[in-house]
């Protein structure tokens, strides 16, 4: 159906009514998707759950490529390992949790009925559309909710055909239909629109701090993360050839465009030199201070980073600066002395742009990790290569952040992968970075419980729930459209019993009824 | 009942209607809609209803439905009725989207009355012109309006009062579901039009047997008449298709519709008309007349109604509530089996059938007592008229059968008698 036809003679696209009734119906159908998927138990859930991972491991390749042609951020090769890493892998991760069973206490005597939120909006960023958006969708699907995604506008194409595939398959699987839809058109006013329904049950808000604060700002309860900057200290006591390879691997993956990526490399005058050799023979480029000058103009502009560099090749960002450097070089570290609002170079960077500081002493790196997340990243994450535990714990009780990755890539670690975190694409930052979540965002956090508790007084016995597991309700039977070919039928209606006859078969019933009550009132003793 | 209703109902009496005004409290509704929003009436009183009337449909989308109230805001900045003489933007427009989702390949022309009734005037009107004959067979207990001509077509529980029944022999009327008397009434070959409901309301949505409506139409190509369907109540997506006649696989030669295509909130009605039927059209454009048809404003809203209707969560939704409900209603239906007897359904067109011929009646009153809106069937009071909104919430729809499950034991018991308790 041409829209534009209907819009031809009075347009009413952007009015507060149209995106308040576009967001109402698709939220509904969301609604009545996830009270049906409610009645399903944990095998439905998980054949769901794994033929849709499944769906988005076998397009992950082909997606990786189309969000680098549509958005121009990243590299489609390190997106299709996100793509994948956010299917299968995910789905393994929480292969033995069971969010759809009762879960049985026997000491506390208490009994924990699972309750999915029901309908969840949620905005995917243009950095990571498609992991993103499986991840989401999987987390959703794991709890038996309904999900309403909403692309960002530049990554909308791709999302929207990721999303269509996704819903293919779970439909394919059994899934109610609508559990995953996707909005296509999307804009500020009709996410506002989504954002403010009480339709929503929670909002799961990854992206622009904008995004996420108008989330929070909604009235709906909200999941969402505010902006990375990690610091990543390498210090003296740490295997340094390996640190810089690592740390080299994490800021080129993807160009930097998890927002997990080290920023700010902060190490000590005694391995300056090492460090800086061992960068250089991982594939950085070690920038002079014109360079450095050059490289700051380019990245931040007055009003803000400048998107254009967003996940781009080292060798791209270097060329528009006028620094010469060898094409393979896979990120540029750019030295700097200060740390805070004067130094632009230690904010934010999603692109393979590390900034460098030598703290003299490991008290004063410290204070300077902390004033990275002071700038901006609060509650995210950081990173420290050493062999010295005491320094680890040093490290994580100063840096304001939920994840300290030790010894391994951090924008891929703190996001779950190659570390034990729960891998996710939504990075918690707690009560730091103004969140609600401080952990990796997983299904856990899309399923409450309904807690019966007995009386913990002894001569008050527990029931016996062990064994007792959901029982499959499944899809609706379909209603009968009667009088069409091969549509359900209704049963024929009996013909109708004549009055009389039925108040002849009533008093029989009545007689039946009070001699029970008799007999039970014998029984009760009374 | 506060002061207030009761003096304002007495000047219903004196000024409007003091019949139907004093029918509707024998039966036990004292309503006086005021606010209504969604699928929700207020009465003036301020006791909240949930509305499963809809008007026949007409509140599809529920009440001042927002995207409507906001076109048609929107649309009184330009528009006004229009001069029905000329050629004017809004109708032509609303005929476009119209010809774009008809149940066939053939439907060009847009007629517009300014309601059902007159609108099934046209289309009879439009019949006798093409076929140049006179005669309409319709169903018994059909109803199409109360137009001059459409009255003919009905029940003469609505003709006689008015002396205006059928005379001359050009109205005929065969039982539904019965091809031995359809064909009977085609076979002189001097029928112009059989006009069909395609699910008949106002009997209380007697469901047609299967292959009986292509049967029809099979028997109107057969003898020369033309195929009228009054798409009125079963159009627009509440069998979760566009037009229940699709569902049957039956084209039509014309087709009406009205109520729902208004969103209840600016009238119009309109007739779909085959290029083979549209003669008139060419000879005579001047042949039919009225003021208020296809008044703009109503095309503009009609225009929204039908793009809302059309997008892709309506259809699913009906799915959801049909299928819901009646999973609730069969389990009310198991609870009381010797009252509840048959449910008739296709998507959220649904008539309650109860073991009494004037069951639907008590139900009525019980569910209106207990907060939700929904009338008995005029020309078989059996049947409860069950009709759920397009966009009705899960919520709702929960809360509905709730309040039913309470309103068939109360009615049950008054009908057949309460059980003594044990």
């Amino acid at each position: 159906m041409d829209r534009a036809l209907f819009n031809s003679l009075v347009d009413i696209s952007g009015s507060k009514a149209a995106q308040r009734g576009q967001a109402d119906i698709m939220l509904e159908r969301a609604r009545w998707a996830a009270s049906v998927f409610e009645r399903y138990d944990r095998a439905a859930t998980q054949a769901i759950v794994a033929a849709v991972a499944e769906a988005a491991h076998a397009m992950a390749a082909e997606m990786a490529e189309k969000a680098v042609a549509e958005t121009g951020f990243g590299v489609a090769e390190h997106k299709k390992i996100k793509n994948e890493l956010t299917a299968k892998p995910l789905i393994d991760f929480y292969a033995d949790q069971d969010f759809v069973n009762l879960r049985v206490d026997e000491a506390r005597k208490i009994v924990e009925l699972p309750r999915p939120a029901g309908v969840i909006f949620a905005l995917t960023p243009s950095t990571n559309p498609i992991a993103t958006l499986n991840y989401k969708c999987l987390l959703a699907l794991m709890t038996r909710n309904a999900i309403v995604i909403s692309p960002h506008p530049a990554a909308k194409d791709c999302s929207t055909e990721a999303a269509h595939r996704l819903v293919q398959a779970a439909e394919a699987a059994g899934a109610p239909s609508g559990v995953i839809q996707i909005l296509e058109e999307p804009s500020i006013p009709l996410v506002e629109a989504f954002m403010t329904s009480d339709k929503t049950n929670v909002i799961l808000a990854t992206g622009g701090t904008a995004m996420v604060r108008a989330a929070y700002s909604s009235s709906n309860p909200a999941i969402g993360v505010g902006p990375g900057n990690a610091p990543v200290f390498v210090d003296a006591s740490a295997d340094i050839a390996r640190a810089a390879q690592r740390i080299v691997a994490s800021k080129s993956f993807d160009n930097s465009i998890l927002c997990t990526n080290e920023s700010v490399l902060i190490t000590l005058p005694e391995v300056e030199g090492q460090l800086q050799r061992a960068l250089k023979s991982a594939g950085a480029h070690i920038c002079d201070a014109d360079a450095v000058e050059r490289l700051s103009r380019f990245l931040f502009h007055p009003r803000g980073f400048n998107i254009e560099a967003i996940g781009r090749d080292a060798t791209w960002i270097a060329q528009e600066c006028g620094i010469r450097v060898d094409q393979s070089t896979k990120i540029l570290v750019a030295p700097i002395t200060q740390i805070g609002v004067e130094e632009k170079l230690s904010r934010e960077k999603l692109c393979p742009v590390l900034a460098m500081h030598v703290a003299k002493t490991p008290a004063q790196a410290l204070a300077q990790a902390r004033a990275v997340l002071r700038l901006t990243g609060a509650g995210h994450s950081a990173a420290i290569h050493t062999s010295d535990e005491a320094m680890v714990l040093a490290y994580g009780e100063a840096v304001e952040a939920y994840r300290v990755v030790v010894n391994a890539p951090c924008s891929q670690g703190a996001a779950g992968f190659g570390t034990s975190l729960a891998p996710s694409f939504t990075i918690g930052t707690g009560y730091y970075g103004r969140s609600s979540i401080g952990e990796n965002i997983g299904p856990q956090h899309l399923v409450q419980w309904t807690r019966l508790a007995y009386s913990s007084d002894d001569d008050v016995p527990f029931g016996r729930y062990h064994g007792r597991t959901r029982p499959f309700r499944g899809a609706l039977p379909p209603a009968p459209e009667d009088g069409v070919v091969g549509a359900p039928r209704s049963s024929v209606a009996v013909a109708p019993a004549p009055s009389a006859a039925s108040s002849l078969d009533r008093a029989t019933k009545d007689e039946l009824r009070r001699l029970i009550a008799e007999e039970l009132r014998d029984l009760l003793g009374k | 009942m506060s002061q207030a209703k009761i003096e304002f109902l007495e000047r219903s009496k004196e000024f409007w209607n003091p019949g139907k005004t004093q029918d509707w409290i024998d039966m036990g509704v004292d309503l006086v809609i005021d606010r209504r929003e969604g699928y929700y009436l207020y009465d003036m009183d301020g006791r909240r209803l949930i509305d499963l009337h809809l008007n026949g449909g007409t509140y599809n989308l529920g009440h001042r439905h927002p995207e409507l109230v906001e076109v048609l805001k929107a649309g009184t900045e330009r528009f006004d009725m229009g001069n029905h003489h000329f050629p004017a933007i809004a109708r032509t427009a609303l005929a476009e989207a119209l010809q774009d989702c008809a149940p066939g390949p053939d439907f060009k022309y847009t007629a517009y009355g300014s309601g059902g009734g007159e609108a099934i005037d046209i289309a009879i009107k439009t019949a006798r012109h093409a076929a140049n004959k006179k005669k309409i067979v319709s169903i018994i207990k059909a109803y199409h309006g109360h137009t001059g001509l459409a009255v003919k077509t009905g029940d003469e529980r609505f003709s006689k009062l008015f002396l205006s029944e059928d005379t001359a022999g050009e109205f005929v009327q065969v039982p539904f579901n019965d091809l031995t008397a359809m064909e009977d009434a085609l076979k002189g070959r001097d029928v112009a039009a059989v006009i069909m409901e395609t699910i008949p309301a106002t009997y209380g949505f007697p469901m047609p047997q299967e292959g009986y409506l292509p049967a029809v139409k099979a028997l109107c190509e057969k003898y020369d008449a033309l195929y009228i369907c009054d798409e009125v109540q079963t159009g627009l997506m509440r069998t979760g298709e566009m037009w229940g006649i699709s569902k049957y696989g039956v084209v039509p030669d014309i087709m009406v519709t009205g109520k729902g295509i208004s969103g209840g909130m600016y009238p119009i009605a309109c007739v779909l008309i085959s290029e083979e039927c549209g003669g008139w059209l060419h000879k005579d454009g001047f042949g039919h007349i009225s003021t208020m048809g296809g008044a703009e404003l109503g095309c503009v809203v009609a225009l929204k109604t039908l793009e809302i209707v059309q997008r892709p969560q309506v259809r699913a939704m009906v799915q959801f509530i049909s299928d819901y409900l009646r999973a609730g209603l069969d389990d009310i239906m198991a609870a009381f089996p010797d009252f509840f007897i048959g449910i008739r359904q296709h998507g959220v067109i649904m008539g309650l059938e109860f073991n009494h011929e004037q069951g639907a009646k008590p139900v009525m009153k019980h569910l209106y007592e207990n907060g939700v809106w929904a009338i008995f069937s005029t020309l078989d009071p059996r049947v409860l008229q069950f009709k759920p909104g397009l966009l009705l919430t899960q919520a709702d729809a929960e809360d509905v059968l709730r309040r039913l499950a309470i309103a068939i034991e109360l009615a049950r018991d008054e009908v057949m008698g309460k059980p003594r308790l044990v």
